[in-house]
């Protein structure tokens, strides 16, 4: 089954949405069948059939009745869509936070996700974990929307409905997961050459996981080993202008915060496996993972790069 | 070499060369030969657009495959949703008004015939224009570069901090050079309509293709005029230091999401109301019965026109409005199925008892009706607030609206092409053709847009270049790419039939559908001054009157 399925909600509000969009179907289902079945009718009744006398039919001009009829009838399902609509409308976005709610800024970025968790001393990017929220002490995640560039969507069909993040502009939205797991989707407004790759990853875990890995993540770098000559060689090139490593002269902000990057799954928004050879690859040459990426090649040399990859695996 | 040495070459009087019958051609302002203009300058951008389509399609027919790449892909839908909308659908849909009304109000030409061939040629420089793009917009050092900013251009990636180069000024250009050409028409149809129906011809006794491209004009001027100061705004913005849209200078880019869409969903009526308009005669015609409800129709279509007024902010569900906003747009979505429904219903009924033949414009007719209901319920779908956040800007949409372009707009064009081709050749089309073009086309648009909802129920966005494996959208998309191939067969056959109809087909004469409205009543194609002698009108179909004497329609009306 498809992972980013809409009937296949795990949270709160993608349940509302699931209920709201199955009574939705089901009336326009009937609406379809009922005046299908009624054009069918017309279409094989009153074709013209062979030897045909050549008589114009009876000439109809219309009937106020039936348009009475036909007028009333869409207006009374029209009315019941409306309020059931408009019930899920104020549910979702009037919903109250609770007290034990978490505080999430997510920020767009011209093809990647920057996350920060404001109580919790965490900023990381592109693989988000939420607690798993528990329907007798709820823990859903309010988000904060906001865009460093372009329009983007936060989409994770199977947790919530898209909302955008617009720049000059806040939004809104909340989660409240159900079931632990991973849940993918993806940027859902265009905004530039890689819309495509800007993929979401969102991993829900139990409350005690969840726990842990903020814990680990408010962690500065920790880097073991002989990496110095790397660590070297990052701190003096441009990499440090668009990247931070907590604990290190690193602290740009353009481009994601590497102090964990080796605690994620995917490069460059779930482009591409974290494994050494792509994180390899795509300090060459971004361009070979993901086209039009914001991050230049930064045009070193191999020994250059095992360096800085020995490094950069070090960031767990 | 004097002029006297080289006499211009003269042939007998009749066959005049071929500079002649250009000149002629350009500078006219003759209303049929403008529509004929428009329509044939709206074919080509239907091949160009659909060229942009395949393209788009064999790149997605796979995941992560390679056709061509993302700044290409992200090119070539821009262009497309431009090209089909403005320079396509637009002009085709005028080209049948222009060419139409006067004929069937018994008028000559229309109020303005000089604004008639102006509007036109913006219409026609702004799509060379757009074009020229590919060529101009990055200089001619460069790579070629068409705007990639996506059909709404939604700020601030066409602010030169995003765009640079001058790919969205030829879009912006291109836009308000069409605009003012649309405006131009609309404003041609509102004076002629108004002023130069026959005697007799009263507002109620207007056949209802007059009554719809009526209402149509007027919603042109209302909707296209928001859309031309939003391409100044963004001009301002670009070159002038202006922060409409710049939103690292306090602009908002939410300004341009309701400047765009204030015009957006009004469009889609513009360009729907003339097929409904050509339905609204063909059906009829086909069914051997006057329309039913005919001041219902004109009332369900002024209102579809207020009431689209109104709507524009359901394409913006997901940018952050509060409740009460989201709740007042959902109620006047809803509300427009009212009226729409009304249509559908008032058609059903026009057939009902009739003797229906199925001759290619009917078919391409009753297919309409069939797809017209399901994009109206999947319409009503996206206009449930909720679950929009789920199914905006995915390809359900694309689905959805494409449902309404192709399976709506195009078929009655479609219809309408083959209704009218022998009134304005003066030739019949092949109807052996003509089917084969709807079965192909039918097939074809059934697998591309029956299928391409499932993908957006799978979570599968707009836009993308490429899409991950494993996500259940593969075989989908390769059907529908499949599709495409059997719509593009299907065009190629239309195409050929118009070619090889207009060239080797056979004398239509002048009503060869036993039709009721003023046009069939003069001969094909039609001459200069279209009516020899202004006609009078006592009812709505004038020559039901004339061949019917024992029961003439004015006795009930």
């Amino acid at each position: 089954m498809s992972p980013t399925n809409i009937f296949a909600p795990a949270s709160t509000s993608a349940k509302w949405i699931f209920d709201l969009s199955l009574f939705v179907l089901s009336v326009t289902a009937v609406i379809f069948v009922v005046v299908f079945a009624l054009l069918v009718y017309a279409v094989v009744k009153f074709r013209r059939r062979w030897g045909d006398d050549g008589r114009e039919p009876p000439q109809v001009y219309g009937s106020n009745q039936v348009e009475l009829a036909w007028t009333v009838i869409p207006v009374l399902i029209v009315v019941t869509l409306f309020l059931a609509t408009a019930r899920v409308v104020t549910a979702v976005q009037n919903a109250a936070r609770p007290a034990g709610a978490i505080e999430l800024i997510a920020i767009g970025h011209q093809y990647w996700w920057e996350y920060r968790f404001p109580g919790l001393n965490v900023v990381t990017a592109n693989e988000l974990h939420l607690p798993v929220s528990d329907p007798a002490r709820p823990s859903p995640t309010f988000i904060t929307l906001l865009s460093a560039d372009t329009d983007h969507s936060f989409w994770v069909p199977r947790l919530a409905g898209k909302t955008d993040l617009i720049p000059n502009r806040v939004n809104k939205m909340w989660i409240d997961p159900t079931e632990p797991g991973l849940y993918l989707g993806q940027c859902a407004q265009y905004c530039g050459t890689q819309h495509a790759k800007m993929l979401l990853r969102v991993y829900v875990d139990s409350r005690e996981a969840f726990d842990r890995w903020i814990k680990e993540q408010s962690q500065p770098a920790r880097t073991g080993g002989n990496v110095s000559v790397g660590q070297k060689i990052f701190e003096s090139t441009s990499c440090i202008n668009c990247h931070t490593v907590q604990g290190t002269v690193a602290n740009g902000r353009f481009g994601p915060d590497l102090t964990h990057l080796m605690s994620r799954e995917t490069l460059a928004a779930g482009a591409a496996p974290n494994t050494p050879e792509n994180l390899r690859l795509w300090i060459q040459n971004p361009d070979a993972l993901k086209p039009g990426s914001r991050m230049p090649p930064m045009g070193l040399g191999d020994r250059e790069l095992d360096a800085v990859t020995a490094y950069l695996l070090t960031l767990r | 070499m004097s002029t006297d040495a080289m006499p211009w070459p003269r042939s007998q009087p009749g066959a005049r060369s071929f500079p002649e019958k250009l000149h002629e051609w350009v500078t006219t302002v003759d209303h049929k030969r403008l529509g004929i203009m428009y329509i044939v300058y709206g074919l080509v951008f239907l091949l160009v657009g659909g060229i942009e389509a395949t393209i788009l399609r064999i790149q997605l027919m796979y995941p992560q495959n390679d056709f061509v790449s993302p700044q290409v892909f992200n090119r070539l839908f821009t262009m497309h949703g431009t090209t089909m909308i403005f320079f396509m659908a637009m002009p085709l849909v005028f080209g049948f008004a222009n060419y139409l009304i006067p004929l069937m109000i018994g008028a000559r030409d229309m109020a303005f015939p000089r604004l008639n061939a102006f509007s036109f040629w913006l219409t026609a420089f702004g799509g060379i224009f757009l074009y020229f793009s590919f060529l101009g917009a990055n200089g001619l050092y460069g790579a070629g570069n068409a705007p990639d900013v996506g059909w709404f251009a939604y700020a601030p990636l066409t602010s030169r901090t995003f765009s640079p180069g001058h790919s969205t000024d030829y879009w912006t250009l291109a836009l308000l050079v069409s605009g003012f050409g649309s405006i131009g028409t609309a404003i041609n149809i509102l004076a002629t309509v108004v002023c130069m129906r026959c005697p007799g011809m009263t507002l109620a006794k207007m056949p209802l293709f007059v009554w719809l491209c009526f209402v149509m004009g007027g919603l042109v001027i209302l909707a296209v005029s928001p859309l031309s100061a939003a391409q100044i705004m963004l001009l301002i913005d670009r070159y002038l230091g202006g922060h409409f849209f710049d939103t690292q200078a306090g602009g908002s880019a939410v300004v341009w999401m309701h400047f765009f869409w204030v015009f957006g969903h009004p469009e889609v009526y513009v360009l729907v109301l003339p097929a409904f308009a050509s339905a609204s005669e063909i059906i009829p015609v086909f069914s051997r019965k006057p329309i039913f409800g005919y001041p219902i129709m004109v009332a369900a279509t002024v209102a579809i026109a207020f009431i689209s007024l109104s709507v524009w902010a359901h394409h913006m569900f997901t940018v952050g409005m509060n409740s009460n906003g989201n709740i007042f747009f959902v109620v006047s979505t809803m509300a427009i199925a009212v009226p729409t429904g009304i249509k559908i219903f008032n058609w059903l009924a026009t057939m009902w008892g009739g003797k229906i033949d199925f001759e290619t414009p009917m078919l391409f007719c009753t297919a309409f009706l069939f797809q017209f209901l399901f994009a109206g319920l999947t319409g009503i779908m996206l206009g449930s607030a909720p679950f929009d956040w789920q199914l905006g800007n995915s390809y359900f949409v694309v689905a959805h609206f494409h449902y309404v372009i192709v399976g709506a707009i195009v078929f009655c064009l479609f219809a309408a092409f083959y209704y009218w081709f022998p009134k304005m050749s003066g030739m019949m089309y092949n109807e052996a053709l003509g089917k084969l073009h709807f079965v192909l086309f039918f097939i074809g648009f059934h697998l591309t847009f029956d299928v391409m909802h499932i993908p957006g129920l799978l979570g599968m966005p707009r836009r993308i270049y490429t899409y991950e494996p494993g996500r259940g959208w593969d075989t989908l998309n390769l059907i529908v790419t499949i599709g495409a191939f059997f719509q593009g067969l299907g065009i190629l056959v239309f195409v050929f039939n118009l070619l090889w109809s207009y060239f080797f087909g056979e004398a239509a004469g002048s009503d060869p559908w036993d039709a009721w409205t003023l046009e069939w009543s003069t001969a094909s194609p039609p001459p200069a001054y279209n009516f020899a002698v202004i006609p009078a009108v006592r009812s709505r179909r004038p020559l039901w009157d004339l061949k019917h004497p024992e029961d003439p329609d004015w006795r009930y009306e």
